[in-house]
């Protein structure tokens, strides 16, 4: 699935879309380069699951937890990850038994340790705006995809 | 009274004791010391955050630096809060079995806390209450500072904080990552006038900050250029723009800066954090703040990061109030500095 979001606001609101649409346990992983807007999306998401404050950058703190209603949230980014080995300090694997959903940024460092994703999302520039590609790796995935697809 | 102080809530493990009299007897960050042979062995390249297997070679290396032995140690600290749980969780762990087994009073400390009182390490101490702003790799915040554990939050950066964005621009530009300093030096042969950014937020009320945008923004500028003038771009356009940049990112925190002295007419400003090394940005907050009629202080760089001093200070403040935890340890990563207790 492919999608044209022409600014920030289309980002969060694509976001929203998706979070109404995300049942946990579920592992998304948000791919794309340094200001591609995979923080926006994320909160656009976060926000939609009921989260009132400030969703800020996970860069520095790698992990920021959100516990919200009905589900916890759990937004990562691996930007400054050296080793996926890393993750297991993060107590990743307490995460991974919690029926949580985790968005993931710069899910490529964290290989090998971090889950399997249910729905990759990859953002690209483009001149004006951003493309956005969809693709499922699960069956959760492949409903969500074809949920959104419907709307 | 004389204090271990244990920090390492994310990237760093950090060590210290400060001593009531003596002030600071040593202080230590993983990242800067051998650990000799002697205290552990060979020591591997030991992963960021792999707080673990550094805290105790360092606790071991600063009692060394300090010439003391663990008997003299009459309190310990460490920081429980916000930050990474499992990193926490080490430190505190490790802080209070610690002062278990040697029969005195642990504390836990707020993180921001001990960024807070960091000044009050020097020799010229500011006097409360001051306003302190933060900007780091990690936070960009305002806080008032009335007394120890009298905190307002003014303001605070609504996701990137300004050292990520000086990190992340300075990469977009194709600087090494984190590359802020990097940047403003690049920064130095830019044009001022070729570019503008905007200053975001600075148009409405409120001292709150938003840096992503400008992120986009240096990413459109660039990508602009390079389409009118070649990839990859001459070093001249990729300086004005990093000079547009830093304008922007200097003059926002300034105007928030001035902005929270005139609206709690306190004068004194204390001005911490990585991104407080930053040449123009010290020139510009000292300009107004001279203009202001009041005064700017910077603690020096390696208290401006974190470390394990202002924690053994954060706590020594504690426990001499009385305060201590009960026989056990918990982390709190979203500890808010509101809840602090006064002292």
């Amino acid at each position: 699935m492919r999608l044209e979001l022409h600014d920030e606001a289309e980002q969060e609101s694509f976001g929203a879309r998706l979070a109404k649409r995300c049942r946990p346990p579920l592992t998304v992983y948000l791919e794309g380069n340094l200001g591609t807007g995979k923080t926006t999306l994320a909160r656009g998401f976060i926000r939609a699951l009921g989260f009132q404050g400030a969703v800020k950058s996970p860069t520095y703190t790698l992990l920021e937890p959100y516990e919200l209603e009905g589900a916890a949230c759990y937004h990562f980014d691996l930007y400054r990850l050296a080793d996926p080995e890393e993750l297991e300090y993060l107590g990743i694997q307490d995460l991974m038994d919690e029926k949580a959903i985790l968005l993931v940024e710069w899910p490529d460092r964290g290989k090998g340790v971090l889950p399997p994703a249910d729905l990759r999302i990859r953002l690209e520039y483009q001149e004006t705006g951003r493309v956005l590609k969809l693709s499922s790796n699960s069956e959760k995935g492949e409903q969500l995809i074809k949920d959104l697809q419907r709307v | 009274m004389r204090v271990l102080g244990i920090e390492t809530s994310c990237d760093e493990t950090g060590v210290a004791v400060y001593d009531s009299k003596g002030g600071l007897l040593a202080h230590a960050l993983h990242s800067q010391i051998e650990i000799h042979a002697e205290y552990g062995g060979v020591v591997p390249e030991l992963a960021s955050r792999d707080h673990v297997r550094k805290a105790l070679p360092l606790i071991r290396e600063v009692f060394h630096q300090a010439q003391i032995s663990s008997e003299s140690i009459d309190g310990v600290a460490y920081t429980a809060g916000p930050g990474l749980v499992g990193a926490l969780l080490v430190g505190s762990a490790i802080g209070r079995s610690l002062a278990w087994a040697w029969q005195v009073p642990a504390v836990g400390v707020h993180h921001m806390e001990g960024h807070l009182l960091a000044p009050m390490l020097e020799a010229d101490p500011p006097g409360f209450p001051f306003i302190a702003m933060l900007v780091s790799g990690g936070h960009t915040q305002l806080v008032k500072v009335d007394g120890i554990g009298r905190y307002q939050l003014l303001g605070e950066s609504l996701d990137d904080a300004a050292g990520e964005a000086f990190d992340k621009t300075a990469k977009l530009l194709e600087l090494p990552y984190p590359g802020g300093p990097e940047l403003a030096k690049l920064a130095q042969d830019g044009d001022p006038k070729r570019y503008r950014f905007p200053r975001p937020m600075t148009d409405r009320p409120g001292l709150d900050f938003s840096f992503s945008g400008l992120k986009t923004f240096a990413l459109n500028t660039q990508q602009a250029a390079k389409r009118e003038e070649g990839d990859p771009l001459p070093r001249q356009t990729l300086a004005d723009i990093a000079r547009a940049f830093e304008d922007a990112v200097v003059d926002t925190l300034m105007i928030k800066c001035r902005r929270a002295v005139r609206q709690t007419g306190v004068k004194t400003l204390v001005m911490a954090g990585g991104v407080s090394a930053n040449r123009r940005l010290r020139e510009c907050i000292g300009e107004m703040m001279v203009k202001e009629d009041g005064r700017a202080y910077y603690p020096r760089p390696e208290f401006c990061t974190d470390n394990g001093a202002m924690i053994a200070y954060a706590g020594w403040q504690r426990l001499r109030a009385g305060q201590s935890e009960p026989l056990r340890f918990s982390a709190n990563p979203r500890w808010k500095m509101e809840s602090l207790e006064a002292v």
